[in-house]
């Protein structure tokens, strides 16, 4: 297995000599500080849903992805790059054959995989090949406990986020009584099994703990918990389409107290699913900054309109961001090779438009603002963030 | 554990739980007919149910229906729904009877062959709606708002719970003098007890089949509509987890017996709810899958037996 | 039941003599004819055959461009094939509809799982483990269920299937939702590429699936041939009349349940150590549906059928990536006609074919459903 690793290294390494050998008798290129030629094209692979019932966030992904590598290429680059999609329907079952055929098609580095299961699968595969991985929305905190080298990801991990939310809800809300309910998916219970844990340290009460389909549509057993008990706010992990049910069904029972989600839920979507009016007041929370309103960001935000007529959604920015470090690896590191891009990405930061990334060594990016956003006259708008 | 919920969340329990049931139920007399009468599993019927959701959904966008209506106009609306529902659903039972089993049944092929068609003709109506319209679940307007009739213990009953339980159990008494007093309904009993006799008595085996399938078409719609107007949300893939419980209300009652439908929903319905109040929500498929096998065991037809041809009894 | 206890064991007899066509056919005589030596050696030449053309790269761009084929060829084409021979000693020989068997995919996977991550217990070690787990599961699941007639089996399997994966998810000392990373790969012999398991090259696990692939159908004609074989066939074709002929049924499908579970086992602990992550949505509800699709499919009772039915199902939607949006309505469609067109799937049993236009056998889901009134009943 190691010696196949190692193979596969050295064969990319070649693949990639080659390349610069080459690069020596093209002319210097403008913007390019290595002597990379103008022949050379550089596959970036995507990895993540883009059909089936998980397909938007991908989608989102992808879009920030090639909007990323299409203004780059408007530059008019002496390497090319062009995107690789692998679309792995959000199945960990199809996750091997996924890295393997991003691997087989030489790409230098992936963006994703999207979620926290597939990349649970994919990650030592992309390791044991040497390709570097940074993911845009993979946030289970277990993730990073491998010590993988080529594994990085761009948005803070559950438990920054799910502490967080737990000191957001006591704290800042004054919610010293909390429902803790949990969609049992590899997300939404990871991210509420940290709350539970905070809050048993930060001076809140876990009342009650359910843990609910996400494709269910009748969430009585537990709403009727939840109204007996009377927690002053619930916490729901995971995705906007069973948040929505939950708060609608809440609030239709005459449940009055606080209600938060984690980024799963963090999408006009989840306001809709609500009915409109039961979203209300709602609090979101992300590890992700609201791309719209971050100064940085508008040239993005009009290039994203015009590229896919709508705004950039939930990843989108991170996605882009993920993009863009990588081809700075490419442009101002002249890395052509994935182990290059990889000891750029881990040696050097980046100023996005949502944050500046800067990797921990175990993949993480450091720092880790939490945002807190609300549900205001049926907008998600941002408030603040949860320290 | 938590029998401390079980005991202070039983009205509510009880209350959701009837309601769910009474939708199971009329859900279930789709399986339950075909079963009776072909011996089938009409695992398709799962999709009938979700295309009654979705033209009651389309019905409310040409509407225009945003808030709930008051008066004349929501009854109005109401039975509008009804109808376009029952219309959808009975159409796409008819069509699957036309396309995916009256072939099959003309070439002799196996039940099993004709199971695998029907969950073939399930894909392929999900997808329909998945690909052509959204995955997403899209969210119906409240018809009915929150209005509480009255307290059943410590539990608000509302105006929609009414409807629900009310129509269910209407449509399930209509349907039960229909099949015991009708001539149609004689029809449908001989078939169900021996085919072959019955042709030979006189019976259009072909009309009987369709009308089996329609009915139970038309029942689905009746369930898509209340389950619009109880949960306001579809999806292209909404029948299943439903279709799957109303099935296993069938069997619970004893598949082919229409008031084993009924029996079985309720169960059913009340298990999910007292289930999770005691184990958990978590706990709330695996308790009702337990219960099946558990009264299968000790009465292998099911709680009231196979009976569509004692239905008058 | 309307068919006189008299004419039972006339009828049986009948059946076993319709039963001896598929032996009489020429093909099947000539392979009877020929020495033992002979017989192995052309098996070996099928598998070296199989093993050295299927995964090389020219076969892999016509077969599925977008993929990487060794892995397909292994985790998914592979690991179906082996569930598909495992259900069809179910539905196939046996006559029961079992609509859950993704539970002894499941155990197999997590034993798997949880004993070489948890305990560092060897693959080896672990797969037969894992076999005699799943087929114990499948005496315990069947043990309760199995005197119940036909449609209540299918209902009370679809609901084992449902509870195994959301127990699975329930519980803690699996992993719960988040499943189990890191599975460990089986040991490498040094230096050998065909047997050095990792996570770039399929190949080495292609091999490993390829040889029990062919250990189960070798295994699984063996067992059609036995006292057993002809017992399920007597089964299956009539259920009332096997028992008055002193085949002890309720036995016989224990058997058939369990060994069905095992092979399926082996098909989760090969996926497990590939895959190297597990999780309860790997295990889902439609992987039993399906299974089921692809023994019928390829023509249920026969094991090539059923094979080749697996083959199809579990390759075209990697051979299609392109239509990723459309490939479940156009799979869902191709179910449909050729259950109109071909009923006995596409490579049927003659056995069965034989049964075919058979009336009023016991009312399982063998039988045929009611023919429509213009034609009348036979």
């Amino acid at each position: 297995m190691k010696v196949i690793a190692v193979v596969g290294i050295a064969a990319m390494g070649l693949a990639a000599c080659g390349s610069s050998k080459k690069a020596a008798t093209s002319p210097p290129t403008t913007t390019g500080s290595g002597g990379t030629g103008s022949g050379t094209t550089l596959k970036l692979g995507f990895f993540g849903a883009l059909t089936g019932a998980d397909a938007q966030l991908g989608i989102n992904i992808e879009d920030g992805e090639k909007l990323a590598v299409s203004q780059y290429s408007a530059t008019n680059p002496s390497v090319k790059v062009t995107v690789v999609p692998f679309d792995s329907q959000g199945d960990p079952a199809q996750a091997n054959n996924g890295a393997n055929t991003l691997i087989n098609d030489k790409v230098v580095a992936v963006i994703g995989p999207a979620f926290s299961g597939e990349s649970a699968a994919a990650d030592p595969i992309f390791e044991a090949a040497g390709i570097p991985n940074v993911s845009a929305s993979a946030t289970n905190v277990a993730l990073a406990s491998h010590g993988y080298k080529y594994f990085h990801r761009v948005l803070a991990a559950d438990d920054a986020q799910g502490a967080g939310d737990a000191d957001y809800l006591v704290k800042t809300l004054g919610a010293k009584t909390v429902a803790v309910i949990d969609d049992s998916s590899t997300y939404g219970e990871g991210l509420a099994t940290v709350v539970r844990a905070t809050l048993k340290t930060n001076g809140g009460t876990d009342v009650f703990d359910d843990h609910i389909a996400a494709t269910g549509t009748d969430y009585g057993a537990t709403v009727n918990n939840i109204v007996s008990k009377k927690p002053a706010a619930v916490f729901f992990g995971g995705y906007y389409d069973a948040a929505g049910r939950l708060i609608n069904q809440l609030r239709a029972k005459g449940y009055t107290g606080k209600f938060m989600s984690g980024d799963g839920s963090e999408d006009a979507k989840f306001i809709t699913d609500a009915g409109g009016a039961p979203a209300a007041g709602a609090f979101l929370s992300c590890a992700c900054a609201d791309a719209t309103k971050l100064p940085a960001a508008q040239a993005f935000v009009s290039g994203y309109r015009a590229a896919y007529g709508t705004a950039p959604a939930i990843y989108s920015g991170e996605a882009y961001d993920a993009t863009n470090f990588v081809l700075a690896a490419i442009k101002s590191g002249g890395a052509t090779t994935p182990s290059a891009i990889n000891t750029y990405l881990a040696n050097n930061s980046y100023s996005g438009i949502t944050k500046t990334i800067k990797f921990l060594p175990n993949g993480n990016v450091s720092g880790g603002t939490i945002y807190v956003y609300e549900v205001q006259n049926g907008q998600i708008v941002q408030i603040g963030t949860t320290s | 554990m938590h029998l401390h919920s079980f005991i202070t969340l039983f009205w509510p329990s009880t209350v959701d739980g009837l309601v769910l049931g009474s939708i199971y139920a009329l859900f279930a007399l789709g399986y339950t007919m075909v079963y009776g009468v072909l011996k089938l599993i009409n695992f398709a019927h799962s999709e009938v149910f979700m295309v009654g959701t979705m033209a009651v959904l389309g019905l409310l966008n040409l509407l225009n229906v945003h808030s709930p209506p008051g008066g004349f106009r929501l009854i109005g609306i109401l039975l509008l729904c009804v109808v376009v529902a029952m219309l959808a659903s009975g159409s796409v039972a008819l069509l699957l009877e036309r396309i995916a089993y009256r072939p099959l049944r003309r070439r002799g092929a196996s039940r099993l062959a004709a199971l695998i068609s029907a969950i073939g003709a399930s894909f392929v109506l999900q997808e329909i709606f998945g690909i052509y319209y959204t995955r997403n679940a899209v969210e119906l307007p409240s018809l009915l708002g929150h209005a509480v009739v009255f307290k059943l213990g410590s539990a608000e009953v509302t105006s929609d719970d009414l409807l629900v339980v009310i129509t269910g159990l209407a449509m399930m008494v209509l349907l039960e003098r229909l099949v015991a007093t009708t001539k149609f309904g004689r029809g449908i009993r001989a078939v169900a007890q021996d085919p072959e006799t019955s042709t030979l008595m006189g019976v259009n085996l072909d009309r009987i089949i369709v009308y089996t399938f329609l009915i139970g078409g038309l029942m689905a719609g009746v369930a898509a509509m209340l389950f619009d107007v109880h949960y306001h949300q579809t999806q292209f893939n909404i029948g299943q987890l439903p279709g799957l419980k109303a099935f296993t209300a069938a069997v619970l009652g004893g598949i082919g017996n229409l008031r084993g439908a009924l029996l079985g929903g309720l169960v059913i319905g009340l298990l999910e709810f007292y289930g999770s109040s005691i184990f958990g929500s978590q706990w709330r498929d695996p308790t009702v899958f337990v219960v099946l096998v558990l009264v299968l065991l000790f009465r292998p037809t099911g709680l009231l037996g196979e009976s569509l041809t004692q239905a008058r009894a | 039941m309307s068919v006189p206890v008299s004419e039972l064991p006339g009828r049986m007899l009948a059946r076993v003599g319709q039963a001896q066509v598929r032996l009489n056919t020429r093909a099947g005589r000539l392979w009877a004819a020929q020495p033992w030596w002979a017989r192995t050696l052309a098996v070996l030449a099928l598998f070296a055959a199989l093993a050295i053309l299927l995964p090389t790269s020219p076969v892999a761009r016509v077969m599925a461009p977008q993929s990487a084929w060794s892995i397909v060829l292994s985790e998914q084409i592979g690991v179906f094939i082996l569930l598909a021979i495992g259900l069809n000693v179910v539905v196939g020989l046996a006559g029961m509809l079992d609509l859950g068997y993704v539970a002894f995919y499941a155990v197999g996977g997590y034993s798997l799982a949880l004993l070489t991550t948890r305990q560092h217990w060897d693959f080896w070690i672990v797969l037969p483990i894992g076999i005699a787990a799943s087929a114990i599961s499948g005496l315990i699941l069947g043990a309760p269920t199995l005197r119940l007639r036909g449609d209540y089996l299918a209902i009370v399997t679809l609901g084992f299937g449902q509870i195994i994966s959301t127990t699975a998810n329930n519980l803690n000392f699996d992993g719960g939702p988040q499943g189990i990373s890191v599975i460990p790969h089986p040991p490498s012999i040094d230096h050998i590429k065909a047997f050095s398991y990792g996570f770039i090259d399929g190949k080495p696990y292609y091999y490993l699936v390829l040889a029990a692939i062919f250990l189960a159908v070798f295994l699984a004609r063996r067992l059609e041939r036995s006292r057993v074989g002809r017992g399920w066939m007597a089964i299956r074709e009539d259920e009332d009349a096997a028992e008055l002929m002193g085949v002890p049924t309720y036995r016989f499908r224990l058997w058939s349940f369990a060994i069905g579970a095992a092979v399926g086992g082996a098909g989760g602990v090969f996926f497990a150590a590939q895959a190297n992550h597990i999780d309860p949505t790997v295990f889902s509800y439609q992987v039993s549906i399906l299974v089921v699709a692809a023994v019928v499919l390829g023509g249920s009772g026969n094991l090539f059928g059923v094979i080749l039915g697996a083959f199809v199902v579990a390759w075209l939607p990697e051979r299609f990536r392109g239509f990723a949006n459309d490939r479940i309505l156009i799979f869902g469609a191709a179910l449909v006609v050729m259950m109109i067109f071909r009923p006995e799937g596409l490579w049927p049993s003659r056995r069965r074919r034989a049964e075919m236009g058979d009336v009023g056998s016991g009312g399982g889901m063998n039988a045929p459903l009611i023919a429509p009134s213009a034609e009348g009943d036979q």
